[in-house]
């Protein structure tokens, strides 16, 4: 068929079944995303013949004759389109991964579409932005400032690959063409528990074009976490990259390498597997009960496994002073059990790499990860390979919020690399991500707290029971954390806490934004509440009461080593203050009728800005022969915006312009070390590695300088791009002419002393007593991240968050059935937040400057995320009267208890 | 996504090059179900598109809607001025959990043969009284009611080799008052129940139940009922087994936005305003 993408004729046959979407991509369209391949996320949008249509749903066929425009077609020799510019005025996106079909949907909207965003946006889901930035850029609102030398840390600069991600150019994991490469697809377990008896390849290999079919007895037998840290020892070793017993549906099997995917799918379809089937247990609390079927039978307490026969793959116990008497003594007290779902990270761009050998033998994986330097870590392990055998690198990641603080891919692209010595491919299904690789942990968390009549925290105990699934990763670290900041945050003389995490034989949960927090956060912001209007105290007031403030110890029992998390600033006072000013001001109000009940409702949170027991980061920067710089950090971009604060620290420290810092990142190969971008280290641990090498770039500058005019380097000065020391001046250009272009500088952080950031959330909801549909009326969140690297970034991530966090709180729920299969594995049955779902949130920063962080900034990535569901909860309780405890506030969920209430 | 056991697509101009059908055989109308899900099962794909059925015909009897038209070209069709029911069109359209870019690829007969529970284009057919036209694989052709095409959640009376041709309108319908009442789970979710209420000019009223049941109900009233009437009616005529059971939407909280939309209709077309 002939048909004309971007301008230029494109003759070509496509496959008989295949779709528009990866006849592009085949043709190097790589501006044509993949989001679900299913027609919900709209990340494929393409024109076709004018007419914006989800490529992923248009048989190629049908193309023939026809004009295809994808995001790369919009530009012109002119520039770029319209809105494209828009976009990147606004910057109206984080990983950019839905950018592309964001933008080329919204080039196509008339004028009546545009004001019906609502409508018009509901085929484009974007995971990143909360849309607030989408719409800015479709009302033509431009938040990007321009900056003198030596300014730009504090403003809001433009993200640096910002002009290749509207215009459909920036590379992403997939976006290459590699010549003769292997597609790899797996044989997942229709089983939730059973062993592998027996393995027959030869039908899948009798498959033309099958090269190898990988099993449990290919593979090595080391058993590891697929949870990345920097420490291993936080995580159970229960996982072998395909073992001989699966323990949910969906587990990885075998993998089939073929020279097509649809090769390697036949391949997979004629895998014989004969399966022992074994008796599985889905349920938290059946899976603790005496007599359940033990999960990881032979395994034991050297693979840091908590207790082995009782499913247990971690657990906390510990209690200061004395809670059952200080409850039986308190003027108040609440006791409740919250519950919270199974949800999914959804990042749009799926999990997956590609692996060869390169020419000098080395194991090279370019793969969508939060934590290439860990990843290459486990692979040298695993394969018993040298670590300068081993590279892994990024390219542009499209979104991470934990999900790939893992290996869920990696180590099968190595096995398959290895064993057939050619470049390989796996790509996962959207309905791969939902089944088989890591949700958060559900909790189920009961509450106790009491407070004596002045509201002063008498007792707070929590009782935690998470469910890690099928597999220990994240297991411990998530539920202590959820048990830490949750209530460290309140001064209180007796606290206790229990916490277990229970392997189910379901899809394994792991990171996820926030990272326990909001689970437990859920329960205790409640209790916080209910013992407020028992006392008859404003909800702001009783936080005010007990919180902690400089000079208070952050303490959780059982109490730990981690005696370095510090004040390095404190501004929950304000976070506090502001919201409460924003919630209190006068708001349009929509005219509601009688069904409709309102109430405010806040809830605020504490994060500690590193994880503990080390996290760290190398980086190091040159002086090009330009006069410029380039950085090499360790640390992944993937919409976190951490590419845009290095700069901004390099460029502020050396007196330039970001535009002439120029950034490698993310690649084992460029040396060094970096924990990975998890634990809201991205800013504050990495940029602080990155500060140290700038000032020690500076110093080198200085020296170099006062050698040639004989005076002391701390006579210099750095400022305008030039070194001066009185009368006398040396741009960087003459210094790098003059010999001094091989000027490099390195710095380090160790990721300690820790500091703490805040945030609170306040919303006003409207609930319907009769259909339970909530609207939210008002939505603020104040954050405490120190001083603001980028505001506009920062606001971004805070939104972000929020809409990631409603996503949670109304809608988002993975079902899992008795048998453990989950049931709706695709977007059509997941709802994500559109642009419908997500009110604007009104976003302020406290005025503070961090000791610790990176010129005075502190993390704000996740923690935004961690206060909504409560704080909603507050709001929703508040407005009817009804305590809510489980999440999803769903209107059918709501139902229930409001017809009990108020009738039909 | 790609089909890769697809491995042969044919294109027939008119029935006679129907071919005989075959397991792994399907039609292939707009394709954004079928190629939104793996299809390991099929091996042919039979386009439906070089048929050429007129999309839209309009005559005095009513409207004919071939089973290939576009969810976007039954949007975009200019009404008769008299066919006041037209607005259900749009409310309809809007129902779909798909945006408007699926619009101009989906079909009205692909949204039928889908038969769940939320089909928006099942809704407004039924309501709308359309009898579809069944081309049987022996050349006969079968003529039903829309109401009673869908037979249940994803299932209809469709053998192997049926294929859906058209369905009419007829003009008595288009030329009744309307109402039309939607709820989700979320702003602009899919459909936890979506009623539509008819009222012709003798006053009598047909209330059409989707979304909240695995296969649309239809009720009628001789003259408008009244608030009890109503409730009652539906009570005893549609049993709680009847209503759906998903992640979008729980029986009870279905049943009950059933009964409540009902009554909002039914004041509506009372006389009353709409709230």
């Amino acid at each position: 068929m002939s048909l004309i993408v971007d301008g230029k004729t494109i003759e070509a046959a496509p496959r008989p079944g295949q779709c528009l979407r990866t006849f592009l991509r085949d043709t190097g369209h790589f501006g044509v995303k993949k989001g679900c391949d299913a027609g919900d996320c709209g990340a494929c949008t393409v024109l076709l013949d004018g007419e914006p249509v989800h490529s992923c749903l248009i048989p190629a066929f049908r193309a023939d004759g026809k004009a295809v425009t994808t995001v790369e077609g919009l530009a012109t020799e002119d520039g770029l389109h319209p809105m494209q510019q828009a976009f990147l005025d606004a910057q109206a996106f984080q990983c950019g991964f839905c950018t592309a079909g964001m933008i080329v949907t919204c080039a196509s909207l008339n004028q009546a579409q545009k004001k019906d965003l609502d409508a018009a946006l509901k085929g484009n889901l974007c995971r990143c932005t909360g849309y607030r930035a989408i719409e800015d850029a479709l009302l033509g609102r431009a938040h990007v400032e321009e900056v003198a030398a030596g300014e730009a840390f504090g403003r809001s600069l433009p993200a640096p690959t910002g002009p290749d991600v509207v215009r459909g150019q920036a590379r992403y994991t997939f976006d290459t063409a590699v010549e003769g490469l292997l597609h790899i697809k797996l044989v997942r377990s229709p089983h939730a528990h059973a062993r592998i008896v027996g393995i027959d390849k030869a039908q899948a290999l009798a498959v033309p074009g099958v090269h190898a079919v990988l099993t449990h007895e290919d593979a090595p037998g080391m058993l590891f976490s697929t949870a990345r840290h920097e420490q291993a020892w936080m995580d159970p070793a229960d996982t072998r990259v395909l073992d001989d017993t699966v323990r949910f549906i969906g587990q990885k099997v075998a993998a089939v390498v073929a020279e097509s995917e649809a090769a390697a799918e036949e391949g997979c379809r004629r895998l014989v597997v004969d399966y022992e089937i074994l008796p599985a247990v889905i349920d938290p609390e059946a899976a603790i009960a005496p007599g359940a079927p033990v999960i990881h039978a032979g395994h034991g307490s050297e693979h840091r496994i908590a207790d082995v026969s009782r499913n247990i793959a971690a657990e906390t116990h510990g209690e200061f002073g004395d809670v059952a008497a200080a409850l039986a003594s308190s003027a108040a007290t609440y006791e409740g059990t919250f519950t919270t779902q199974r949800v999914q990270h959804a990042a749009l761009e799926t999990h997956g790499g590609l692996a060869w050998l390169d020419d000098g033998g080395m194991l090279t994986v370019r793969t969508s990860t939060q934590v290439p330097f860990l990843t290459r870590r486990a692979l040298c392990e695993i394969f018993d390979l040298a670590p300068d055998k081993v590279r892994v690198f990024c390219a542009r990641v499209g979104g991470g919020f934990g999900g790939k603080q893992e290996m869920f891919v990696e180590d099968i692209l190595a096995l398959a690399a290895l064993k057939t010595g050619r470049p390989v491919k796996l790509e996962f299904t959207r309905e791969e991500q939902f089944i088989a690789t890591s949700t958060r942990h559900p909790m189920r968390v009961t509450v106790r707290a009491g407070a004596d009549k002045d509201g002063r925290l008498t007792a707070l105990q929590l009782d935690v029971l998470s469910n890690t699934g099928a597999y220990g990763n994240h297991a411990g670290p998530v539920l202590f954390h959820a048990c830490s900041e949750s209530i460290s945050v309140y001064n209180c003389p007796n606290k206790k806490v229990d916490g277990v995490a229970v392997y189910t034989n379901t899809v394994p949960a792991g990171a996820y934004r926030g990272y326990g927090l909001p689970q437990t956060t859920f329960a205790v912001e409640a209790a916080i509440d209910e013992l407020a209007l028992k006392l008859g105290i404003d909800p702001f007031e009783m936080r005010r009461r007990n919180i902690v403030r400089p000079g208070d110890p952050m303490l959780t029992p059982p109490g730990s080593d981690h005696s370095d998390v510090l004040y390095g600033s404190y501004g929950l006072d304000q976070c506090l203050d502001l919201v409460e000013r924003a919630m209190a001001e006068a708001t349009p109000a929509p005219e509601l009728s009688d069904d409709w009940l309102t109430g405010d409702g806040i809830a605020l949170t504490m994060i500690d800005t590193v994880p503990p027991d080390g996290h760290f980061a190398d980086a190091s920067i040159s002086l090009r022969d330009d006069g410029g710089f380039t950085l090499t950090v360790g640390t992944a971009e993937f919409g976190n915006g951490t590419s845009t604060v290095h700069r901004q620290i390099a460029a502020s420290v050396l007196g330039t312009t970001v535009d002439r810092i120029s950034l490698r990142q993310s690649d084992t190969a460029h040396g060094g070390h970096d924990t990975g971008a998890y634990g809201s280290t991205g800013t504050f641990v990495a940029g602080r590695a990155t500060q140290a090498a700038a000032e020690a770039m500076a110093e080198n500058i200085k020296r170099f300088a006062a050698d040639r005019w004989t005076v002391d380097p701390a006579d210099c000065a750095i400022a305008d791009e030039a070194v001066s020391c009185g009368a006398q001046r040396l741009s960087f250009a003459s210094i790098a002419s003059l010999g001094g272009d091989g000027l490099t500088a390195t710095g380090n952080s160790q990721g300690t002393p820790r500091s703490v950031a805040f945030n609170v959330q306040g919303f006003r909801v409207a609930v319907n007593k009769h259909t339970g549909v909530v609207r939210i009326l008002k939505s603020v969140q104040a954050a405490d991240a120190g001083r603001v690297a980028n505001p506009m970034q920062c606001r971004g991530q805070i939104e972000g968050g929020v809409a990631q966090s409603l996503g949670a709180a109304l809608y988002e729920e993975i079902v899992i059935d008795a048998t453990g299969r989950v049931v709706n594995p695709r977007f059509r049955d997941y709802h994500l937040p559109s642009y419908a779902d997500v009110p604007r949130t009104e976003v302020l920063f406290a005025a503070t400057h961090d000791s610790i962080g990176p010129l005075g900034a502190k993390s704000m990535s996740e923690s935004p995320y961690n206060p909504v569901a409560a704080a909603l909860g507050n709001a929703i309780r508040a407005a009817t009267g009804i305590r809510f405890t489980a999440v999803p506030f769903k209107p059918d969920r709501l139902f229930p208890q409001l017809q009990e209430t108020f009738g039909d | 996504m790609d089909l890769n056991t697809i491995t042969e697509v044919v294109r027939p101009r008119t029935r006679a090059e129907l071919p005989a059908w075959k397991a792994g055989d399907a039609w292939l109308a707009g394709g954004t179900w079928l190629f939104s899900e793996p299809q390991a099962q099929l091996s042919r794909l039979i386009d439906l598109g070089d048929l050429a059925w007129p999309a839209l015909a309009i005559s005095e009897d009513g409207l004919s809607i071939a089973a290939t038209c576009s969810v976007a070209e039954l949007d975009a069709l200019p009404c008769p001025a008299d066919w006041i029911a037209a607005p259900l069109i749009d409310q309809c359209c809007r129902a779909f959990l798909a945006s408007f870019k699926i619009w101009k690829t989906a079909t009205v007969g692909g949204n039928l043969c889908m038969s769940l529970p939320a089909g928006p284009m099942i809704s407004l057919l039924a309501a709308l009284e359309g009898v579809c036209t069944i081309w049987k694989t022996d050349g006969s052709e079968q003529r039903i009611a829309v109401v009673d095409f869908v037979t249940g959640n994803n299932s209809n009376v469709l053998a192997p080799g049926d294929l859906l041709r058209q369905i009419d309108i007829p003009l008595t319908a288009l030329r009744r008052r309307t109402a039309f009442r939607q709820i989700a789970l979320s702003p602009v979710g899919r459909s936890g129940a979506l009623l539509i209420g008819t009222l012709g000019r003798d006053g009598d009223l047909m209330l059409t139940v989707t979304g909240s049941t695995v296969k649309p109900l239809q009720l009628h009233f001789g003259a408008m009922p009244d608030e009890a009437a109503l409730r009652g009616s539906i009570l005893s005529e549609i049993p709680d087994a009847l209503y759906h059971d998903d992640v979008h939407g729980k029986p009870a909280w279905r049943k009950a936005m059933t009964l409540r939309l009902a009554e909002e209709i039914r004041a509506e077309l009372a006389g009353g305003v709409r709230p």
